[in-house]
């Protein structure tokens, strides 16, 4: 066993802020990350980060934008705390050295984006991701921090109480991808889950392969509830056959979108008569959906975004990684044709609930970072609110876990006062195939109070759990998981409806049948991916289920969410936030109100429109 | 079927059935009857696959080393054929990835972003380092079989996988992090950097953790303590930083001074030629060594 006072699962921007700031608070703290710290997809972002740094500019303007870009479905609290607190974190990186893009006067440079009404996007060129992430972890090395990567984290040790609220956290139990053994990690004071993106709940995704959700399924089967699952951000530009994203720079140099009859579909069928290529995410993934699905799309699953009239010289001045990223992922010469584009799954706005200091409704259990929900981005994000939210919220999660006060957080978690129930409405049953099979909920009987216990049974249970897959011989996990892959794409996508939903979760219905018979035909203890991916691919399930329900019961259109049979925002009954929580095997639905009273003012909502 | 490996292993699966006693049947013989027809449909179903891509015709040919020092008939290396119906814009990654999901699931790699951006799968490719995910197989000679290996020099832990210990030491063996004791008191203030100086370090901060130039460098194959390229051009990052100050750059430079360090580098090139993300390598260890000398001129 090994033990330390505050155990971060994850190494991406999230978990490396969440360490950096324990350890800095006194603790002894440990990353256990599956994959190599510099590998994790915080690396693969772009644009830049939103921070409110330059005279003109103020956080009181970011959070207003952000409030108004989420339908108002963010929580004030939480979006102040963002705003206010970018400008210091962002310096904080050029502090330790970040390579920003530089103004001639030599501070750092910001860019214009998407929803803000000041260019406040910091950027390092078209990496800034990459410079983020490795700018951390050269301070993670620096501090010594102990760092386990190659390991995944299988399950979290904790109490069983009947509440939620009542339970506790006490480690995590981890597999050492190297060597196969199953080891437990107490975590004395605390567990950050920072596990990123779920993408892979999709079969189309800008998000990495090890995207897939694990410190939110994680956290759900503890007990925690999932939040907002249902708003997913499309991207309307990727490559068809990787999903790597092509950046919205070029729609915004005046590249144009053709369908297979040639038309430029944005205006000749009024999608967007007056922004065209320019309209919101949503809107130009909806229209090259409505192409597609109507056979206008080239060889029916992709519509072509065309540059070659900007010219080479423009090309090669300003989109020149474009024209690399479309030769080495697409094989198609941007310069000579056009790319072929499709939208894909690009951001979660939901996630594990939790509060301003990260902390959700177990004691000792943490999120931050795209895993979790605070909420900050609401029914839709803005594109450079991602990573200010890593730094800003991991290192409030770093530093409450460490024990530092940060105050008495305003949004409430678990089932408060203000917790309203709602039935499911699912065709077919949710939640565990048997609840009653003893395998839930994950830890001891009697609310065990001694967290050793706790760790310890934990460990048990995840060590029979190896050995069943690695001696089953069952079916190969992939076509378990393409099934959700593909029934999500048809039918939760960026069009929702009844129907459709209704038919994916019989689908996940079927694929949970399926992952019963599941085996891990790959023997070894050694580097085992075979084992790994067959366990992602449970959490994958029980995301693909939730995200499903939110999704069926949310009728109306809000942010990225959109509903065929209410096409509008319905803020009279929808102002408010979904719930779902596992209830040890039989998933419950339920609402909390959206905070909208900021520090000195309510954010009353408006129209959203650009 | 044309692997090796699914055959190998519907073998031993088979054998222990038929070692089994023949007594009244158990749960236990139900559940391995269930098993075994399972596993003959899966062999079914990779045999349709197998056969519906040699029926596409556009297929490729990959050669996969396979090792796994405790998997019996793996325990010796070998190449495995794996035939993959191919698509345009299909990268040596997604082949891999098509064959581990359809024909064999204990073909092992790593692999995460799929965009050249997290290091995770530089391979050997028809001979030399390349990353699986930037690799388009229209780029190599699809007529013959392409031969996909782990990295050279560096120990194989399972088929693909290598241990990335030694390089993840030699990286963190130059200080790899920012230093400086000259930050502004305000906590809203930037240090200030020039175009240019950003500029120069621009490339060097690119560096991805791939290990491709350390695999192909026959320096660090000799010597085990060469800091290797990448390390060195973590260095050059900070050395060629104006914000970290002339004091830590001569500390800096004292570090690449070592016996190990940049006076082993031959100006072979080879680092410069497979680095995927277009670091000039060796003109940022040459520029050292000119820097370490004037530097040394100075103290003369
Ligand atoms: C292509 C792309 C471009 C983007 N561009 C921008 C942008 O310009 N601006 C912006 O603000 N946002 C952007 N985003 C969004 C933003 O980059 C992500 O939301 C963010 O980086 C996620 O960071 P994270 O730390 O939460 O997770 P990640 O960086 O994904 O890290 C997750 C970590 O968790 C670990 N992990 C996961 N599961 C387990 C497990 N079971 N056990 C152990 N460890 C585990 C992984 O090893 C990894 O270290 C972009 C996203 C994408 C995909
Ligand atoms: S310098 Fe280039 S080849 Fe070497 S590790 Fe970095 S990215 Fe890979
Ligand atoms: S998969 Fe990330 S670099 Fe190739």
């Amino acid at each position: 066993m090994h033990e330390h006072d505050v155990i971060v699962v994850g190494a991406g921007g999230a978990g490396l802020r969440a360490a950096i700031a324990a350890q800095e608070a006194g603790a002894d703290v440990a990353i256990v990350t599956k994959l190599h710290p510099v590998r994790s997809h915080t690396g693969a972002a772009e644009g830049g980060i939103n921070a409110a740094l330059r005279d003109g500019d103020d956080w009181t303007d970011h959070a207003y934008d952000t409030m108004k870009g989420s339908d108002y479905l963010g929580d004030a609290p939480a979006v102040e705390t963002l705003c206010k607190d970018s400008p210091k974190e962002t310096i904080q990186l050029e502090h330790w050295g970040m390579a920003f893009s530089r103004e001639e006067d030599g501070r750092v440079s910001q860019r214009p984006f998407g929803g803000l009404s000041f260019p406040r996007t910091t950027y390092a060129g078209a990496e800034t991701g990459h410079q983020l992430l490795h700018t951390m972890y050269e301070q993670v090395v620096k501090r010594g921090v102990t760092v386990y990567d190659e390991w995944h984290v299988m399950n979290l040790a904790v109490t069983d109480e009947e509440r939620p609220s009542d339970r506790s956290c006490h480690g995590v139990v981890a597999y050492d991808i190297k060597t196969g053994s199953v080891e437990g990690f107490r975590a004395n004071d605390g567990v950050i889950l920072a596990t990123g993106g779920l993408g892979q709940v999709f079969d189309h995704t800008t998000n990495a392969v090890a995207n897939t959700g694990d410190g939110v399924a994680m956290a759900y089967r503890a007990g925690v509830p999932m939040e907002d699952m249902e708003f997913i951000q499309f991207h309307p530009t990727t490559l068809p056959s990787t999903g790597v994203l092509i950046s919205e720079g070029v729609r915004g140099e005046g590249g144009i979108l053709y369908n297979d009859e040639s038309e430029r579909f944005m205006f000749e069928h009024g999608y967007a008569n007056n922004d065209g290529e320019l309209a919101s995410r949503d809107v130009v993934s909806r229209a090259e959906l409505t192409e597609i699905n109507e056979g206008r799309g080239i060889e029916d699953e992709y519509v072509h975004l065309d540059m070659r009239h900007l010219g080479e010289e423009r090309i090669l001045d300003r989109l020149e990684n474009i024209l690399h990223l479309a030769e080495d992922f697409e094989g198609a010469d941007g310069l000579e044709e056009p790319m072929p584009v499709k939208p894909g799954q690009h951001y979660a706005m939901g996630g594990v609930e939790t509060d301003e200091n990260g902390q959700t409704c177990i004691d000792g259990l943490y999120a931050a970072g795209e895993c979790a929900c605070v909420s900050v981005h609401g029914g839709n994000r803005l594109g450079g609110n991602a990573l200010p939210e890593l730094i800003v919220f991991g290192r409030r999660a770093g530093q409450h876990a460490a024990g530092d006060d940060l105050g008495e957080p305003q949004i409430t978690t678990g089932k408060s006062d203000d917790y309203e129930p709602a039935e499911i409405d699912s065709p077919v049953p949710i939640g565990a195939v048997d609840p009653d099979d003893g395998t839930e909920p994950a830890a001891a009987d009697g609310g065990a109070a001694d967290g050793d216990a706790v760790l310890d049974t934990a460990v048990e249970a995840e060590r029979e759990r190896v050995e069943e897959l690695l001696d089953s011989e069952g079916i190969n996990h992939a076509e378990v998981r393409s099934e959700v892959q593909e029934t999500m794409t048809a039918n939760v996508n960026v069009f929702r409806e009844e129907e459709g939903l209704k038919q994916a979760l019989a689908d996940i219905r079927d694929a949970r049948e399926r992952y019963q018979d599941v085996g891990v035909s790959d023997p070894s203890r050694t580097f085992n991916t075979d084992l790994i991916h067959t366990m992602e691919t449970r959490n994958i399930l029980d995301i693909a289920e939730a995200l499903t329900v939110g999704a069926l019961a949310r009728n109306e259109f809000r942010g990225a969410h959109w509903r065929k049979e209410n096409q509008i925002r319905d803020d009279e009954n929808w102002l408010k936030h979904t719930l779902i929580t596992w209830n040890d095997g039989q998933p419950e639905l339920g609402y909390k109100p959206v905070i909208l009273e900021g520090e000195d003012k309510t954010y009353e909502p408006k129209v959203r429109s650009y | 079927m044309s692997t090796d490996a699914p055959q190998t292993t519907d073998e031993t699966s088979e054998t222990s059935t038929e070692d089994a006693p023949a007594e009244a049947p158990s749960a236990g013989d139900r559940r391995r009857a269930q098993k075994q027809e399972r596993a003959a449909e899966r062999a079914r179903e990779e045999a349709e696959a197998e056969a519906a891509a040699e029926a596409a015709k556009n297929t490729v040919h990959l050669k996969v080393f396979r090792y796994d020092p405790e998997v019996e008939g793996k325990q010796e290396p070998r190449f495995d054929d794996f035939h993959v119906p191919y698509e345009k814009g299909m990268t040596v990654l997604d082949a891999l990835m098509y064959a581990r999901d359809t024909y064999d699931s204990s073909l092992t790699f790593r692999h995460s972003c799929r965009q050249a951006i997290c290091g995770s799968d530089a391979l050997f490719i028809d001979g030399s380092q390349r990353l699986g995910c930037k690799t388009q197989l229209s780029d190599l000679d699809m007529e013959t079989p392409i031969r996909v290996e782990p990295l050279p020099h560096a120990d194989v832990v399972k088929d693909l996988v290598v241990d990335m210990e030694h390089f993840y030491e030699q990286m963190e063996a130059v200080e790899p992090y920012f230093q400086t004791d000259d930050l502004p008191d305000e906590e809203l203030e930037e240090q200030r950097q020039s175009r240019e100086n950003r500029e120069k370090v621009k490339m060097s901060t690119r560096c991805i953790w791939c290990s491709a130039c350390m695999s192909s460098c026959n320096i660090a194959a000799g010597d085990n303590e060469y800091l290797g390229p990448a390390a060195i051009n973590k260095a050059y990052r900070f050395a060629m930083d104006e914000r970290e100050g002339e004091e830590m750059k001569q500390k800096r430079l004292e570090i690449l001074e070592q016996e190990h360090g940049v006076w082993r580098c031959q100006t072979q090139f080879s680092c410069t030629n497979v680095c995927p993300k277009d670091i000039p390598l060796t003109e940022h260890i040459q520029e050292l060594k000119r820097e370490a000398v004037k530097n040394n001129l100075k103290f003369w």
